[in-house]
């Protein structure tokens, strides 16, 4: 197949981690289709670390020298690079980043592209991608017709190759793009994104209203890194932000703690957090159907649970 | 201001999905279809900008079906002036880029300011059309859009990324993707609806040849394993931690 290239994810000059899974998925990718070398990019300048890198994967990073990122440049800077290196794929995260990105640069390569993969295969030297649809409640298996194999890896799904290997630096210039990122604004500190969280704590309607919302932010305030959730029945109803909605119509996420409280199971919303790795239902109607999503069940009033919980998980934290 | 907005049918987000006789497809018995839910954001944007600019033409174009004719005359009901069918059998479970090829074929030529889409349709999950459809056009996108405005020639947008929004600028004539929060999209009024079936709605045949992805299969996710009620009220508290703790490992 030749090389792989995996356009690094870069915010604020630093390169997340979804990154890595990505390298790793290249790493398999070359391995499955007869080998060939792993090359990142970062489209913007970023602060790249040779060891980390290269232990994910990558064979040598291209390190671009813009400071403002252009989504339109950033797509035309790792089209150019995925042609200068003959590049059999290109590989992304599925991020709202990657997922900007995922498309323009199909269209520059004349290919099609395949998002958020869960699984990567092959077949008679070609590349299958599993991915989900209808927000997960059906799964398809795709492989590309085009010349390069454009796709995208859903965060916490692969890994890292975990090689002893460091990766070699250069420098690439970056294109120049129409629209650019001026700035940021309502930045959210303290507790991650859903999208981005390993634990993450969701309400529905069932916590009767957002003067109760204390109680779920007190779960999360006992587990380090736990973001909190909430059901579109909440956001439509003006409780909380459309940011935290989970579900067909909000965020599609894989923790592995999911913890649904005072949510019944809609359809919608089990959508979009069914592949979570571990489930906790806490629902006071004993037959609502996210309890037969759940890993762990826990029939009670939310009222009670929570505060209970929250001091148990402070406990279970604390070494 | 000319703009044009890109929409689609799909089912209802209320559908159990059912896996065709020809495991590549959905089986659309007892499917409740309708307009794309981002979609309506986009439509609801596409008519403000074209108010607010004093004037214009709004213009919906799918790639669909034939029955997509009724999303089409939705959002004519909701105050579009002209719609485009780009009619194609392939078109439900078309890969992203195959339909934006579909969709920047019939665009190209015509004259727009805007060109919006909602941020995904909710059955292929692609996100990527939008972008790719700006791309094949050469005008710059913007995606996942929260707030918009447009002015002198220039639109700046917010659009969400984890934990911040991000600002971004760009010239007309620009796409935008729209996301959840853009605003309130209107409802088609009894006088829209009556409107909407004097609206020229064009129907042209786009066969699209062989898609640039195949689907080899679909399939239902592995089920999950059979859960474990824990117990009932704060009591069951301690019991569900150990549990998280010793036996999921998650904590």
């Amino acid at each position: 197949m030749g090389s792989v290239l995996v356009v690094l994810e870069v915010r604020g000059g630093k390169v997340r981690p979804a990154s890595m899974e990505a390298l790793g998925a290249a790493r398999t990718a070359a391995e499955l289709t007869g080998g060939g070398t792993v090359t990142a990019l970062a489209t913007d300048a970023a602060e790249v670390d040779a060891s980390a890198l290269g232990a994910a994967g990558a064979d040598q990073v291209l390190v671009a020298n813009t400071e403002q990122h252009s989504s339109d440049g950033a797509a035309a800077t790792a089209a150019r690079v995925a042609r200068e290196i003959g590049a059999g794929a290109v590989f992304l995260t599925a991020t709202i980043r990657g997922r900007d990105l995922l498309g323009r640069i199909a269209a520059l390569l004349n290919t099609g592209f395949v998002p958020d993969c869960i699984e990567l295969g092959a077949e008679g030297g070609k590349l299958h991608f599993v991915r989900p649809v209808f927000a997960g409640k059906a799964l398809i298996r795709v492989r590309i017709n085009g010349p390069v194999a454009v796709a995208s890896f859903r965060p916490n799904f692969f890994r890292g190759a975990g090689r002893s290997a460091t990766a070699a630096i250069q420098k690439t210039t970056a294109e120049p793009g129409k629209a650019v990122v001026t700035g940021l604004s309502g930045e959210r500190k303290g507790r991650p994104d859903v999208a981005e969280a390993t634990k993450i704590i969701s309400g529905g309607r069932g916590m009767g209203g957002p003067e109760n919302w204390h109680l779920i932010e007190a779960v999360a305030d006992a587990v380090p890194g736990m973001a909190t959730g909430a059901s579109r029945a909440v956001v439509d109803a003006g409780w909380r932000p459309h940011e935290e909605q989970v579900g067909q119509t909000g965020k599609t996420v894989s923790p592995e703690l999911y913890i649904a409280a005072g949510i019944s199971g809609a359809i919608q919303h089990l959508a979009g957090m069914s592949t979570s790795k571990v489930i906790v239902a806490i629902n006071k109607d004993k037959e609502a159907p996210i309890f037969q999503h759940a890993t762990y069940g826990v029939v009670g009033d939310v009222h009670q649970v929570l505060p209970k919980l929250a001091d148990e998980l402070k406990k279970a934290s604390s070494p | 201001m000319d703009v044009i907005v890109c929409v689609k049918r799909v089912p209802s987000t209320t559908t159990r999905v059912v896996i065709g006789g020809d495991r590549k497809s959905i089986d659309p018995t007892g499917v409740e279809f309708l307009l794309n839910p981002y979609d309506e954001f986009a439509v609801e944007e596409a008519l403000k900008q074209r108010d607010a600019a004093g004037g214009g033409t709004v213009t919906a174009v799918s790639f669909g079906t034939a029955e997509a004719q009724k999303e089409l005359r939705t959002v004519l009901a909701m105050g579009a002036d002209a719609a485009l069918l780009l009619q194609s059998a392939q078109a439900p479970l078309c890969d992203g880029a195959t339909t934006a090829r579909a969709l920047a074929d019939a665009i190209r030529g015509r004259k727009f300011d805007l060109l919006f889409f909602g941020k995904q349709a909710v059955d292929m999950d692609q996100h990527g059309v939008g972008p790719a459809v700006a791309t094949l056009l050469g005008v710059p996108c913007i995606s996942e859009v929260v707030h918009l405005e447009v002015k002198d020639g220039k639109v700046t947008a917010h659009r969400e990324v984890e934990g911040a929004h991000e600002i971004v600028e760009a010239p007309l004539p620009c796409a935008v993707t729209a996301q959840k929060g853009l605003n309130e999209p209107r409802y088609a009024t009894l006088k829209g609806i009556m409107a909407a079936k004097k609206k020229p709605l064009d129907v042209v045949d786009a066969s699209v040849g062989e898609p640039l992805v195949e689907i080899v299969e679909m399939k239902m996710p592995p089920p999950r394993a059979a859960g474990k009620m824990v117990g009932e009220g704060p009591e069951a508290v301690p019991a569900l931690v150990q549990l998280l703790k010793h036996e999921a490992k998650v904590l």
